[in-house]
């Protein structure tokens, strides 16, 4: 242990993840699979059974103390993922089931009320489906045009391209801020400018972002941000959508229920004010209760911290994939992903050994890794891969753990060129 | 002649000499997808490949003598293996054969455990594709 980022005392860390002590095929289960999911602290699981076990009610209507419990603690994550991303106002942040219906929101409702036949939504190479089809669907109703920003072959968005893209006829662009297969830290700040420059508005996607990099909304002054809390050690089924108050205000409710009125007669429904005007129908309560000791975990770590750690797992995985092709002389290993900035995630491809085994021979050894298109099949078809192995790494994960994967790796290595010869 | 049900007891008791052990388990199944005959690259059509599956899996079906031949292959050696063991158990059967048998071998070695259900899906895909072949035959042979 030598790395400045040890100091973090990664065992205690660890310790504070029940589901990391196990075994696996007889094997310490090794985790990397955490751009797909994180794992839980105890105190988020903890937040969960107490909710249930002593605080359950519905929030913001009964005048009994278990409600209004349940809804200054639900209130309080509000607050908490307030600061995370530094939004001006709790109230700009409406909770989702996730980023995928944040981002079906923005498109089905500022979508459909400002996107006409003729205007363009831009989007990247790199999305995840969840960025795609909400506004391919919108952009087919409307008759709007969707637009693709290419990349290079490290997996960096063409600057010049987006450029040349850009118009008066340009109204949303709609972008990944980190790559969930290729890592690449995208230059939101740099897209936001120009954007706005035309009058354009920008949904930042920031499912993989906001676990790794320091998320603050005023300074990027996006207009939109989709965040998770299941990739940011926080419960499934809870998701995020931050908007500046004038959009949020501006735009029509997404669906119609309890809550989210002022008031209902069969002639005519008034909304109520943001954030109920989203949040439609009884929430999520108990997992966004659980949510904030998510976020305090990760606050309590510090994101700076998180990030030097990540990085030098990644750093340690990289160099080791490429001793591997040194030791064989071979490129067998080709690393898919190879941007200037990026998050730890590493995705590869063993040549002559299809993903899909190489997960089934990496989960023999207790490793879980992710393999596939990982919901990106347009950039697969970009870069002319039906699928790639994908380790990505965690705060909890250990140097160690990074050597059990390689040696498992180099030994896949060898079987491939045993079975190809 | 061994019989289905046969067959099935032989590929049950070679996983339990790996008691367990699921890394030797994977490198039998793609030492059994090695041995599958190759399979003509003409026979690799869209209309042979089983649905559902994750990889990308070719069953090929021709009848002789009152048998039901297959040919298969995939573009992933473990789920080669998997589809071997269905030839092994199904290959060179008449189609009542095929069609009154059961299939107990999967739950036995643990292959659905092995599989998941992702892929559990396209393996009941695959045996389903199996019968239909098998009705198929039997309904042109009476």
């Amino acid at each position: 242990m030598k790395s400045v980022a040890q100091k973090l005392d990664i065992i205690s860390i660890r310790n504070q993840f029940p589901i990391l002590h196990q075994e696996v095929n007889g094997k310490p289960l090794v985790y990397f699979d955490n751009a797909a999911t994180t794992q839980k602290p105890q105190a988020v699981i903890d937040a969960l059974v107490k909710y249930y076990s002593t605080d359950n009610a519905n929030i913001h209507r009964a005048a009994h103390t278990l409600a209004a419990r349940s809804t200054d603690m639900f209130e309080d994550t509000r607050k908490t993922i307030q600061t995370f991303i530094n939004a001006k106002e709790a109230e700009e942040c409406i909770f989702t089931k996730g980023v995928t219906e944040s981002i079906n929101l923005v498109a089905q409702t500022w979508g459909r009320k400002f996107l006409q036949a003729g205007d363009e939504v831009i989007i990247t190479t790199m999305e995840h489906h969840s960025n795609i089809v909400p506004w391919q669907m919108i952009c087919e109703e409307k008759g709007a045009i969707l637009k693709v920003i290419p990349i290079n072959e490290a997996g960096e968005l063409l600057m010049d391209e987006y450029d040349k893209m850009l118009s008066s006829k340009t109204k949303m662009v709609a972008c990944v801020w980190v790559s969930n297969t290729l890592g690449t830290i995208n230059p939101v700040k740099e897209i936001i400018q120009k954007a706005h420059a035309l009058g354009a508005k920008v949904l930042l996607d920031g499912a993989q972002a906001c676990s790794h990099l320091a998320v603050n909304v005023q300074d990027l002054d996006c207009d939109f941000l989709a965040v998770s809390s299941h990739k940011l050690y926080g419960p499934t089924g809870v998701g995020v959508l931050y908007g500046k108050r004038e959009l949020l205000d501006a735009i029509p409710p997404y669906q119609g229920g309890g809550e989210m009125i002022k008031e209902v007669s069969f002639e005519k429904t008034t909304y109520n004010e943001i954030p109920y005007k989203f949040e439609a129908g009884t929430p999520n309560i108990g997992d966004i209760i659980a949510f904030k000791y998510a976020l305090d975990f990760v606050n309590e770590i510090g994101k700076e911290n998180i990030a030097i750690h990540e990085n030098t797992l990644l750093k340690h995985c990289v160099e080791g994939l490429e001793q591997i092709n040194k030791s064989t002389n071979q490129q067998i290993i080709q690393l898919v992903g190879t941007a200037k900035q990026k998050v730890s995630v590493q995705s590869f491809v063993i040549n002559g050994m299809h993903h899909f085994d190489a997960g089934m021979m990496l989960d023999a050894k207790g490793i879980a890794v992710r393999t596939g298109h990982h919901c990106t099949q347009p950039l697969m078809n970009r870069l002319g891969l039906d699928g790639t192995i994908r380790a990505s790494f965690s705060v909890y994960n250990t140097l160690e753990e990074v050597d059990v994967f390689l040696e498992a790796v180099q030994r896949l290595v060898l079987l491939t060129a045993k079975y190809t010869k | 002649m061994k019989t289905i049900t046969d067959i099935q007891n032989e590929i049950i008791e070679n996983f339990e000499l790996f008691d367990g052990d699921m890394e030797s388990i994977l490198f039998y199944l793609m030492d059994l997808g090695k041995k599958l005959p190759a399979m003509p690259e003409a026979h690799k059509t869209e209309d042979f490949i089983v649905k559902g599956c994750q990889s990308k899996v070719w069953v090929y079906p021709s009848f002789m003598d009152g048998k039901v031949i297959f040919e298969a292959d995939s573009n992933t050696e473990i789920t080669k293996g998997l589809v071997s063991l269905l030839v092994q158990v199904w290959g060179n059967q008449t189609p009542d054969e095929i069609l009154n048998s059961e299939l107990f071998f999967i739950e036995k070695i643990g292959m659905s455990r092995m599989i998941g259900s992702q892929r559990s899906n396209g393996f009941t895909n695959m045996i389903k594709q199996i019968k239909m072949y098998a009705l198929a035959y039997k309904a042109a042979g009476n």
